[in-house]
């Protein structure tokens, strides 16, 4: 708890502790967290002087600002149209298939949770999918393996 | 350069191109020769809405409030609409530069681009590419800064005034309107909202004045756009063309000989299919786009197609309004009824009335628009509806 606290503390530091400032200190609790507990949502909110009804609902709208605990990967697979239409289902399957997981599940040891989400913005490169930042397009099931093997070295 | 048909355009990526003198000229023209210059050009805002882009700056600079902002609108998440990255990626100074020559004609010192979190790997090159930016005007002694904004994933947050929502700390849900954000935007400030590439647009009538892009196009749809095509195509990419071309000619260029309907608009665009393909001028006297350009051939189902969309709609709906919230989800249940058998095909017709409902009664763009996509398709496809 304290290092929440701490994290929190300094991000406000150095976004500010204006409403402006939310949004921006939620993304630098993900970065570091990889999701925002009811602690953190606590601590901004006490940070911010607001409720922390007001930064629990402000959390929850965002798809990218996790409030459930993920993996240290996060693996977002793109679902939309064009991506499903390149065989998106394919890339999932295998995904499921290497980690052992379902789609919202993360790994046992906490190293991959693995999403769908909507519209990566790749639709003429598609499949493609997001690991936390980096995007990854033209996926196949063999690339796929590879990136996530890979991934599973770091 | 030209296709067999279509006529390439080569304004925006064009590499021969010196923001700084660019900005250096046009700060040398007063405010109503500016605008005047964007009027003549005919240019409307790339974003699909189609509002004059002078106007727009017109109505801000009037705003007697001193506090004005830009913005850059670079969270344009609609299916298919990838140009933006490759804006961003490939000519970030020419967006830049639309923003301060916005700035310069409303009277900003401030400006900012909300960035889809989707594209937060853009960030450092655009950080870097901003302090280059940033030192040029201070050579100049302009006196404005940009700051980047990035989003979390919320397609709503397109939207100009859920943008400026999710810009001030709140959950991305829009406002009513009016006030426009031309008289009450980020901050409740007179406030300029243009996507990436109307921006550069913009710039690159600076840089070459009306004429060269008014030449260009139709009465009603001036200039070139850049199309971000997908789907079954063997030249899935992004594409800057003359506006003007009918879907046929598109099709001629980009379809794999199998094209059997092309959505023109992405998800809250519409559908056309091949029967319409000859009379549709894509276009703002046909149908209008923010440049997302997918092509169905035989081999796909248009219910898939549909129901793929409305799943879309159905999760990145804020869900502030009942139509769009509940509306989205009834015409997914309705039209997998009728799939199923559950219900029978006269059912598509009440489902076209609740979507029309929705266009009438949605607070913002998204709700009123899912009804393009569900009308055209079910419409031109109804029998891939029911069997």
């Amino acid at each position: 708890m304290p290092e929440i606290k701490e994290l929190v503390k300094n991000l406000a530091g150095k976004h500010g502790r204006t409403r402006e400032s939310l949004i921006p200190i939620l993304q630098g609790v993900i970065h570091e967290e990889r999701y925002i507990s009811d602690e953190a949502m606590t601590e901004i909110a006490r940070e911010l002087d607001i409720s922390a009804a007001q930064v629990y609902g402000t959390a929850t709208f965002y798809s990218f600002l996790d409030t459930q605990p993920r993996g240290k990967y996060v693996i977002r697979v793109c679902r939309t149209i064009s991506c499903a239409m390149k065989g998106k289902n394919l890339i999932t399957h295998e995904i499921e298939d290497m980690l052992k997981i379902k789609i919202g599940e993360t790994t046992q040891n906490k190293k991959f949770s693995l999403l769908e989400t909507n519209c990566l913005g790749w639709c003429h490169k598609g499949p493609a999918m997001l690991i936390n930042d980096e995007a990854f397009t033209d996926l196949t099931a063999e690339k796929v393996r590879e990136i996530i093997n890979q991934y599973m070295k770091k | 350069m030209s296709y067999s048909n279509l006529k390439r355009v080569d304004l925006i990526f064009d590499k021969e191109c010196n923001p700084k003198e660019i900005i250096k000229n046009t700060w040398a023209k007063s405010n109503d020769q500016i605008i005047n210059e964007l009027l003549e050009s005919g240019l409307k805002g790339r974003g699909g809405a189609g509002f004059p882009t002078a106007l727009k700056w017109k109505y801000t600079a009037e705003q007697p409030e001193p506090d004005k902002y830009i913005i850059c609108n670079a969270d344009e998440g609609e299916p298919g609409t990838f140009k933006d990255r490759e804006i961003l990626f490939k000519v970030p100074q020419k967006v830049f530069g639309g923003m301060v020559v916005g700035a310069k004609v409303i009277g900003a010192k401030e400006g900012f681009i909300y960035l889809r979190g989707e594209y937060r790997f853009l960030l450092p090159e655009l950080e870097a590419q901003l302090e280059i930016f940033h030192a040029s005007l201070k050579d100049l002694k302009i006196d404005f800064r940009i700051k980047i904004i990035m989003g979390s994933g919320a397609y709503i947050c397109g939207e100009e005034s859920a943008l400026f929502e999710s810009m001030e700390g709140h959950r991305g849900e829009p406002r009513n309107k009016p006030p426009y954000p031309t008289i009450s935007g980020f901050r409740s400030k007179p406030t300029v909202i243009n996507n990436v590439e109307t921006l550069v647009y913009a710039f690159m009538i600076c840089m070459h004045g009306a004429r060269k892009f008014k030449d260009l196009g139709t009465a009603d749809s001036r200039g070139s756009k850049v199309f971000s095509i997908s789907g079954d195509t063997p030249k899935a990419g992004i594409y800057e063309l003359e506006l003007g071309m009918t879907v046929e000619q598109f099709v001629e260029e980009f379809g794999d000989g199998d094209t059997k309907a092309v959505q023109v608009g992405g998800a809250s665009g519409f559908c056309v299919p091949r029967k319409k393909f000859k009379e549709t001028i894509i276009g703002f006297e046909g149908v209008p786009t923010g440049g997302s350009m997918m092509l169905f051939n035989s081999s796909r189902s248009m219910f898939n197609v549909l129901h793929n969309y409305l799943e879309f709609f159905e999760e990145e709906s804020c869900g502030q309004c009942t139509p769009c919230r509940v509306g989205c989800q009834q015409l997914i249940l309705g039209i997998e009824a009728v799939k199923k058998g559950e219900r029978h095909a006269n059912y598509l017709e009440h489902l076209q009335k609740l979507a029309q409902t929705m266009k009438i009664t949605a607070k913002c763009g998204l709700g009123q628009s899912v009804a393009n996509s569900f009308f055209s398709i079910v419409e031109n496809f109804k029998e891939e509806m029911i069997y």
